[in-house]
């Protein structure tokens, strides 16, 4: 396998590539008209359901599966695994785009969006106990920290230009090369704070959150699922970044990285339950209302991948590593959904369920993610395991 | 060999250091008890549901004082909001349960340690002079959090609008300033609702309950409720029933308070954090066996 990442190349527009820029696109004009008319008439929330689809799900479980990075630099620069190192660049694309749309996705739902700038900037009028503050000021500096860990990749190929770009790329490149270390360790920390605090913040939904999610361990329990989807999310691009581009399979390394998953996984079930029992609210599991079958499902999704990867450790079948990736990131996911809206009950007479537009808009942002990601790994280098050998026609 | 034993130090180092972080907020769980108290000047409503007769003359006073439209939209005609809403911070709603009747009147708590206040990011809710909770438009972004977090489900959000407002009862503090009264109580034709200092407010419904065996389901709602709340409630039925919900003593923030606080308190642990990680990460570089930086 090499070592060397090189660009994929090809055609930026495929067919499905047309299809994600239509989607965008479409995206955006729906995101122009929401500006527009209002949350009101653009989405299906409510002074009951204020959060929807674009805080549960483009926000607080689309930073989680934009773990990758957090979870590849973890085990690479802190636990020092160098052979993971192939993972990394494509890991930390991922995790730039999914917090860069994520913060797009926060902009869109705000109501009063011009006051942004005085989260960064009023400091003075800060309000310390809020956790959303430290999220919102967390993923910001994330933002930059993920493109800063992102641009050697294009420095690479800029370098290369006889350009005012390329002479900008050479002098950049030595002070970047001494600055990254402690980029990277910028580039832990702030995931560890603002993943956990994601917990925090809906912890504060206090009475009006179901027993079953509300407990002071969110900050621990949001965290720990993250860095598992984080994986997973690896595991699922690097497949399908090795079928789709014809790149060498990372399988053996991801295999024996499942492992480490298994028991992230095991100690989130464990605190989980612990918490249930010591709080007395084990009855509630066994109520089978929507609540306890939502929770009863959840746990069937962390335990299954839990198990899977504990009993294949260090064999290589990627069917089921791809299987058990799934499996988390459908339990990260549903922990995130079940936590900001199924166990969140304002109380009788309010529902929600999304507006077309707010679905469309969500959509949108998907794919302008999925898009960027293709044009990206084929005109930089950021993918490895090139084809061999290296002179081989390429794929479209 | 010794590959492996530096591989295992590493961790542990930067494991102890996460941990700390994590277990300083899960700690807070049990020392969540910070309680505060109501400003010595807090000032707030006292609601005695035997009093109400439902006419809601406060509800088109509220209207007025506070520049807002009448709320027509139910019948065209009438001024008759089904709920708080983005044009009304005051209502009168009834419970009616076979022959059990009562009015209920809903507008902010002014919690004693508020939970809007606890989530607002920049501080466009405040709890300010009197102990009132305020709403500023400038400094306000429309996150909607105040609304995620308030246990009342008071403050209300102009959905209809491109440049929308978060709409609750400031307790007509425009009104305090010129020396008046908030407009629901001037109006009141009973005193079923009225205004004052908050502890003298407590020792009158006190009173009411005491001097009328029987009368009184046998508790001032908001002197602990919640962490304790500025505008007070007596009811002759359960005040459940009223739609004020079972919040124990302590309030909402407290334990959120305390974890945030735990794990951030000076920013120890996060500087803590940052320096194992960029300590443990240059020694991996030197040692030169594990992955060269990117
Ligand atoms: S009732 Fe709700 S809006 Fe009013 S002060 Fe309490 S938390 Fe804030
Ligand atoms: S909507 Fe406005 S007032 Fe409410 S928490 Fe967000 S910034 Fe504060
Ligand atoms: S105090 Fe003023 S704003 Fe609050 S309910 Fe009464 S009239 Fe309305």
């Amino acid at each position: 396998m090499s070592e060397i990442a090189v660009p994929v190349g090809g055609k930026a527009l495929n067919g499905p590539g047309k299809v994600l820029f239509g989607l965008t696109l479409l995206g955006i004009v729906l995101m122009i008209w929401r500006f527009a008319v209002g949350l009101g008439p653009s989405t299906g929330l409510s002074d009951g359901y204020p959060w929807g689809i674009w805080i549960a799900f483009d926000v607080v479980t689309g930073t989680a599966l934009a773990c990758g990075g957090y979870a590849m630099a973890l085990l690479v620069y802190v636990m020092n695994r160098g052979k993971y190192h192939p993972l990394v660049r494509p890991a930390i694309l991922t995790s730039a785009l999914g917090y860069s749309i994520a913060a797009l996705a926060i902009v869109v739902d705000v109501g009063r969006p011009w006051f942004i700038w005085r989260i960064p900037l009023s400091v003075d009028k800060w309000n310390h106990a809020s956790a959303l503050l430290e999220v919102a000021l967390c993923v910001m500096a994330y933002v930059v920290v993920l493109w800063i860990e992102m641009s050697p990749a294009f420095i690479e190929k800029w370098k290369t230009q006889d350009t005012s770009l390329g002479n900008a790329a050479r002098n950049v490149s030595g002070a970047l090369d001494k600055a990254l270390l402690w980029i990277i360790a910028l580039g832990i920390l702030l995931p560890t704070m603002h993943q956990s605090s994601l917990g925090t913040v809906i912890m504060l939904a206090g009475p009006r959150l179901h027993p079953l999610w509300h407990t002071a361990w969110l900050p621990l329990l949001f965290l720990l699922s993250c860095i598992a989807m984080g994986y997973a999310v690896v595991v699922m691009e690097s497949t399908l970044a090795s079928r789709g581009f014809g790149r060498a399979k990372e399988d053996k390394m991801l295999a024996s990285l499942g492992g480490v998953i298994a028991y992230v996984l095991l100690a989130y079930v464990v605190l989980r339950i612990v918490d249930i029992v010591i709080h007395g609210k084990l009855g509630l599991v066994f109520q089978f209302d929507l609540y306890s079958w939502m929770f009863l499902l959840e746990m069937v999704l962390f335990l299954a991948p839990a198990f899977y990867l504990l009993a294949g450790r260090g064999k290589t079948r990627i069917g089921g590593m791809f299987r058990a990736a799934l499996a988390i990131i459908l339990a990260g996911s549903l922990y995130r959904f079940d936590a900001y809206l199924v166990a969140f009950n304002p109380g009788k007479g309010w529902s929600y369920f999304p507006s077309i537009p707010e679905m469309f808009i969500t959509i949108g942002l998907v794919a302008a993610e999925i898009l960027l990601y293709i044009v990206l790994v084929r005109r930089f280098p950021i993918l490895g395991g090139a084809p061999k050998p290296l002179t081989a026609t390429r794929r479209k | 060999m010794a590959d492996r034993r530096s591989f295992l130090k590493s961790i542990a180092a930067a494991g102890t250091a996460m941990a700390g972080a994590a277990a300083a907020g899960v700690t807070g769980e049990a020392k969540a008890g910070e309680r505060r108290e109501a400003p010595p000047d807090a000032v707030g409503m006292l609601y005695d549901t035997t009093l109400c007769i439902g006419c809601k003359t406060c509800v088109v006073a509220c209207h007025k004082a506070n520049d807002l439209e009448p709320d027509t939209r139910t019948d065209d005609l009438h001024d008759a909001p089904l709920s708080l809403n983005d044009q009304t911070k005051n209502i009168i709603k009834l419970y009616k349960e076979g022959d059990r009747v009562s009015y209920m009147k809903q507008q902010c708590m002014h919690c004693v340690d508020p939970a809007c206040v606890g989530a607002c990011m920049i501080g466009a809710l405040q709890k300010r002079e009197y102990g009132i909770v305020t709403w500023d438009s400038n400094r306000c972004i429309g996150c909607r959090y105040c609304q995620v977090a308030c246990p009342y489900n008071i403050p209300k959000f102009q959905w209809a609008s491109a440049a929308p407002k978060i709409v609750k009862c400031e307790l007509c503090n425009h009104r305090l300033a010129e020396g008046k009264i908030p407009a629901c109580c001037e109006v009141c034709p009973r005193q079923a609702v009225i205004y004052g200092k908050r502890d003298e407010l407590l020792a009158e419904a006190k009173r009411r309950i005491a001097e009328n065996p029987g009368r009184y389901v046998d508790k001032v709602y908001g002197e602990e409720d919640g962490g304790g709340t500025q505008v007070l409630y007596i009811s002759h039925v359960p005040f459940d029933k009223l739609g004020l919900p079972e919040l124990g003593a302590e309030s909402v923030p407290a334990l959120n308070r305390e974890i945030q606080h735990g794990i951030y308190k000076g920013f120890v642990a996060p500087a803590a954090l940052y320096a194992a990680l960029g300590a443990v990460m240059l020694r991996n570089r030197r040692s030169g066996k594990g992955a060269d930086h990117e």
